[in-house]
């Protein structure tokens, strides 16, 4: 573990010690108005100089979300007072020192590669751990993707998804919405009328990216929501693994994080999605924090294709999200790792769908959910055989981790099987820490907080395991950090 | 007891505990010194594993009354991790199961605690990796075991031959063990009783619980000692355990009661 530290937040004079990814980054930013309109709309398509069709697409997003009037989905089991949507900045920019767009590494503010150092996310190349290139990701742009040039050799595209607009509108076109369309849900429909930058990847046909891709989102300004949209296509007989960190500083408002993520793996093609979210959790009171609403799907649109979803969720006010996979293609195989994670007054509603279209498809979900504090953790997953989906497979496997007793575990499977040759099998427990399990270790030196660490560690070892070797370590320290104080 | 004038390592003077209301030690009294084998014999439910439980700190117990000093400090002061730092070992009877954790990462975060408190550098994972096998290696277990999670789907023998493998790798100053021969054939009790005749040594002590005579044949105690209903009611040499095998408990049982009406 660091050394403690004591370090206060400049803006809301909170102790950063449960939180060490709370600073705010003192860059000058471009801010647009509060709330939402066309105009608004179309201040944020021009600032990112986007074509006419992109602008377009955004407006019926917009007048679409407007239809719903506000009304948020109310079926998750998560409570949080009305979001006045006209109360969040859409669009926040951070400005180089000319008070333009950074347009190379060279032109970030120092501030700001001092501060992604201090996120542990150096943005000059030579800093890197090799074998991971990163686009970061700041309010609503992109400051900065390392490894273009190496990747551009392999015909990867790996870029802001602005970028990508300009520069790829044959593939983004092609795809954007085709996952995840404007009207899925409300927050979707959101996003997609105001989403100002995130991550375009494209690997071409027979194509295995060599090196981990990672984007790095951070929320600074105060009023700002992120809404970010990641477009990944796999295309033939390539391999991607894609690795995405968030954190922003300690605010004692909510802040609104909305992302769409879209993943399109064609014939035989593989994507390997990993996510540490970690977006701050609010204080112990339940004060301030992230809501963190994000629609997130994969479609395995050919034979042989895979998608494999890995998350990590500790951090966030409140969670709802559903990494999920549409296995169209025949023998085409999803999976889903998850550990879930609430203490004090988070609320967690997470899981996944497995639609099974094409033949012999097959699923795997591992969720791993622990509740301490008061926390609220709800596993809700549905498997869905459809009748064309001969010979599909599904295994499930739920387990929930309790510590303390004000805290709560929720579990909600959803099968729909219409099709007789599916095997489905749901295997689910639900435990406490045993003081068994506490004693022996203790009896053996181990401190408590210690032995409880390795407790939980243990219990969600088979989803780490999935994690790529850049994770590992950084989701050893976060665990600890965030079952402080819920020992004695 | 003999003392040659050497400090005591742990001296229990009336020692009472329990589970709730329910009393199970009665008012122990006993003194061990480094270099002794005390083993503590009596029928089932006399509260011989109640005993060394209490004194690795089980949480479940309640301490109602006297005192344990281990070292000249007070025991029942201290949490069950810093009584493990401080040299106190507890073998367990029915070791439990932590699913998901390496053997490896266990023993490697239990010789680093105990380490750093007797002030010793952490060893380099080759070290590690050294002195943890040659421990396997005495108590007859493969390598292999590094990468299983502790004592799961383990062997009862299995579990208790991995609880002396701790025992020497951990090497602390007094050792409780918990019938650590219960349940084993003849082949793993010498094993077992190899790995405890290793510890035992000049500035080592041991606490043996055990419910039958025969391990006392590998391990040779230097005290014998009868606990029925909560209380030390005999005590003697290795003489004692073998009258005991000859004779059973109820003689002893009869006279302690007899003992309490005067």
């Amino acid at each position: 573990m660091p050394p403690a530290r004591k370090v206060i937040s400049r803006e809301t004079g909170i102790e950063e010690k449960e939180y060490k990814w709370g600073f705010v980054i003192p860059v000058p930013a471009d801010v647009a108005p509060k709330g939402l309109s066309e105009d608004i709309i179309r201040l944020i398509s021009r600032k990112k100089e986007e074509p006419e069709w992109m602008l377009e697409w955004r407006l019926r997003a917009y007048r679409y979300w407007r239809s719903l009037d506000y009304v948020e989905p109310k079926w998750a089991k998560i409570y949080h007072p009305p979001i006045d949507f006209q109360d969040i900045v859409y669009y926040a920019a951070p400005l180089s020192r000319d008070g333009d767009r950074p347009k190379t590494l060279d032109d970030i503010d120092p501030e700001l590669k001092r501060a992604f150092d201090k996120l542990g996310i150096p943005l000059e190349e030579q800093k890197r751990l090799a074998g991971v290139a990163v686009d970061a990701v700041l309010d609503s742009v992109s400051v900065a993707t390392t490894f273009q040039k190496k990747l551009e050799e392999l015909g990867i595209i790996f870029c802001p998804i602005s970028e990508a607009i300009q520069k790829h509108p044959e593939l983004v076109r092609k795809y954007l919405g085709s996952v995840v369309p404007y009207t899925d849900n409300f927050y979707a429909a959101l996003n997609s009328a105001v989403f100002s930058d995130g991550t375009f990847v494209y690997v071409p046909p027979g194509v295995r990216c060599p090196m981990d891709l990672m984007t790095y989102f951070r929320i600074n300004e105060a009023e700002a929501g992120q809404f970010e949209r990641t477009l990944i296509i796999a295309d033939r007989g390539s391999y991607v693994s894609y690795l995405e960190g968030c954190t922003a500083p300690i605010r004692k408002k909510h802040q609104l994080h909305a992302a769409v993520v879209e993943l399109i793996a064609l014939e035989d093609a593989e994507i390997k999605y990993s996510t540490l979210q970690n977006w701050y959790p609010g204080d112990k009171e339940g004060h301030g924090g992230v809501y963190n609403f994000v629609t997130k799907r994969g479609i395995c649109l050919g034979r042989n294709s895979k998608i494999s979803w890995t998350q990590v969720e500790t951090g966030s006010a409140i969670t709802w999200k559903y990494p999920s996979v549409i296995l169209r293609g025949d023998n085409s195989v999803g999976e889903f790792y998850s550990v879930a994670l609430v203490n004090n007054y988070q609320q967690a509603d997470t899981g996944t769908k497995m639609i099974h279209i094409g033949k012999n498809t097959r699923s795997t979900i591992v969720a791993k959910g622990i509740s301490a504090g008061h926390g609220q953790n709800t596993y809700r997953g549905l498997v869905k055989i459809m009748p064309t989906a001969d010979g599909a497979r599904n295994f499930t496997r739920c387990d929930s981790l309790l510590i303390g007793s004000r805290c709560a575990a929720h579990t909600v499977p959803y099968l729909e099987v219409r099709n007789p040759t599916a095997r489905i099998e749901h295997e689910a427990t639900t435990s406490k820490i045993s003081d068994e399990q506490l004693f022996y270790l203790m009896s053996r030196g181990i401190s408590e907080e210690e032995a409880q660490y390795m407790i939980v560690h243990g219990f969600c070892r088979g989803v780490f395991q999935e994690l790529p070797f850049e994770f590992a370590m950084e989701v050893s320290q976060l665990l600890r950090v965030s079952l402080e104080g819920t020992v004695g | 007891m003999a003392s040659d004038g050497k400090e005591p390592v742990l001296v229990l003077r009336g020692l009472r505990a329990g589970i709730g209301d329910v009393e199970i030690l009665k008012g122990v009294d006993l003194t061990v010194h480094l270099g002794e084998v005390h083993a503590i014999m009596g029928p089932n439910g006399s509260g011989k594993s109640t005993l060394v439980n209490v004194l690795a700190g089980k949480p479940d117990y309640e301490v109602l009354g006297g005192e344990a000093i281990y070292r000249g400090r007070d025991l029942l002061a201290m949490t069950p991790d810093e009584r493990a730092r401080e040299g106190v070992f507890l073998a367990f009877q029915y070791p439990v199961e932590l699913p998901g954790v390496r053997l490896r990462e266990f023993l490697r975060a239990a010789l680093d605690a105990v380490r750093e408190h007797r002030g010793l550098e952490k060893l380099s994972v080759r070290d590690f990796n050294r002195l943890v096998q040659e421990k396997l290696r005495q108590m007859g277990m493969d390598a292999e075991f590094l990468k299983r999670n502790v004592n799961e789907g383990f062997s009862g023998g299995e579990k208790k031959r991995h609880e002396i493998m701790q025992l020497l790798l951990l090497d602390p100053t007094l050792a409780l063990l918990d019938e650590t021969d219960s349940g084993l054939d003849i082949d793993a009790l010498k094993v077992v009783a190899q790995g405890i005749n290793q510890f035992r040594g000049p500035e080592k002590a041991i606490v043996l619980v055990t419910h039958y005579q025969r391990i006392l044949n590998y391990v040779q105690p230097d005290f014998v000692h009868v606990l029925i209903d909560g209380r030390i009611v005999a005590s003697g040499g290795r003489e004692l355990a073998q009258e005991l095998e000859a004779k059973g408990y109820e003689w002893l049982r009869q006279a302690a009661e007899a003992g309490r009406r005067e």
